[in-house]
């Protein structure tokens, strides 16, 4: 696809690369500045939670449109071990690395729609979209 | 080596590079033209080619120094190393061929010349590899030393006050470096305050306000006062989406607010001296 650009995540820094090109992506589609901080962070979450669960993945960013809408929209894909309790995890303060526990929920609040699919062994898969208005 | 590829290669030098010029000048893509002016990807070609000849004639020694300098000048220029791969491919290729236009190469001897060519060419290719790679190892390790040494500051501004300006990325590795510095830092300087500033951080994302408020904590634990400045409007947006507390900081947008808040809590503060001019 076209509209699409993926980074690998496999190292610390892969996590850089991945907000980089998605800074720079809603750059090109003219969100403005708290938007793009918003987009940055969610990126940063999402490959962060991938470097140190599931090991590597992928994450795409892809540029959206729907009916005259434009937005982006962050894929967020690894084979890892997987979520055993998806409401656990979407609750503020739950953390199984001694992290804040504000990563998942915080990224659904930072972005306007979220969907999670993850099942035990066989790893996660986060669509997370953020509109243009 | 054969002495019939080396008779043959040094007889058509000439040719030989201009045909190699030229197919390399199709194959090479915006990315070597661009960077260069003409002469100067002539000239380094035929110092290329020249360099692959000599490789026949001169000792194994000689050649190894002359193609470390070589490729220490091709990277200095930003040429892709696919580039040189390439470039040693298509001399062989066109040397080959040419060969067996003139006749030297027949049906008989094709298998023996060919085996022989392979044995002198695939050394080459793996030393330019090698030596690309050196180069390139030498690079990063130099720019992670000088990465560290710009990593986390700590600069006393005021008796009792210091100041931790973070700038860049904070990964695993610099969160480490913030929280030592900070401390050994706190307790040198006899820090009743620390001012750390953000302005500079790009992202602050969970991990990054987690490490804060860890280094913090820690600095609370030796006695002094921990405060955060530099947080841009879009930053603290970010933050309250994300749900982070950080009600137990006193947070200012500047350093300089930071600073007066801090000389304010060791009860002192900045004033306008009268009659001054």
């Amino acid at each position: 696809m076209e509209n699409q650009s993926c980074v690998k995540i496999i190292n610390e820094w892969d996590i850089v690369a991945a907000r980089q090109l998605g800074r720079n992506v809603a750059k090109e589609l003219g969100f403005g500045t708290v938007d793009q901080a918003r987009i940055t962070t969610a990126i940063s979450e999402l490959a962060r939670n991938i470097y140190l669960y599931a090991g590597q993945g992928q994450i795409c960013i892809e540029k959206i449109y729907d009916g005259g809408k434009a937005g982006l929209r962050i894929v967020a894909v690894d084979s890892g071990p997987g979520i055993n309790d998806l409401r656990q995890v979407m609750e503020d303060g739950y953390s199984t690395s001694g992290g804040l526990g504000a990563g998942l929920p915080g990224v659904k609040r930072l972005m306007d729609e979220f969907l999670i699919d993850s099942n035990p062994g066989t790893g996660t898969d986060i669509k997370a979209t953020k509109w243009l208005r | 080596m054969n002495s019939t590829i080396l008779n043959f290669i040094q007889n058509n030098k000439d040719s030989i590079f201009n045909h190699w010029l030229e197919a390399t000048k199709e194959n090479a893509d915006e990315r070597v033209t661009k960077v260069v002016s003409d002469q100067v990807f002539i000239g380094t070609s035929r110092e290329f080619i020249d360099l692959i000849i000599s490789n026949i004639k001169s000792s194994n020694e000689e050649f190894t120094s002359k193609l470390s300098d070589f490729s220490e000048k091709i990277v200095r220029l930003g040429w892709p190393l696919s580039f040189v791969t390439k470039g040693l491919q298509t001399f062989g290729k066109i040397v080959f061929e040419g060969m067996q236009e003139a006749g030297i190469v027949t049906q008989e001897n094709q298998m023996k010349v060919i085996y022989e060519f392979d044995g002198w060419m695939t050394p080459m290719v793996n030393e330019v590899v090698n030596m690309y790679s050196a180069t390139w190892e030498r690079t990063v390790s130099l720019q992670k030393i000088a990465l560290q040494e710009l990593s986390a500051p700590l600069i006393p501004v005021f008796e009792g006050i210091t100041v931790m300006p973070l700038v860049g990325t904070i990964d695993t590795e610099r969160a480490k470096q913030i929280m030592e510095n900070l401390l050994t830092g706190v307790v040198k300087h006899r820090s009743e305050v620390v001012l750390i500033d953000i302005t500079g951080v790009p992202v602050v994302d969970t991990m990054v306000a987690h490490h804060i408020i860890q280094a913090a904590d820690a600095v609370r634990l030796v006695g002094a006062k921990c405060m955060l400045v530099g947080i841009r409007p879009e930053i603290a947006q970010t933050i309250v989406n994300l749900g982070i507390d950080l009600n137990q900081f006193t947070t200012k947008n500047t350093l300089k607010k930071g600073v007066e808040a801090a000389l304010e809590l060791t009860s002192r503060k900045i004033v306008n001296v009268e009659g001054a001019e």
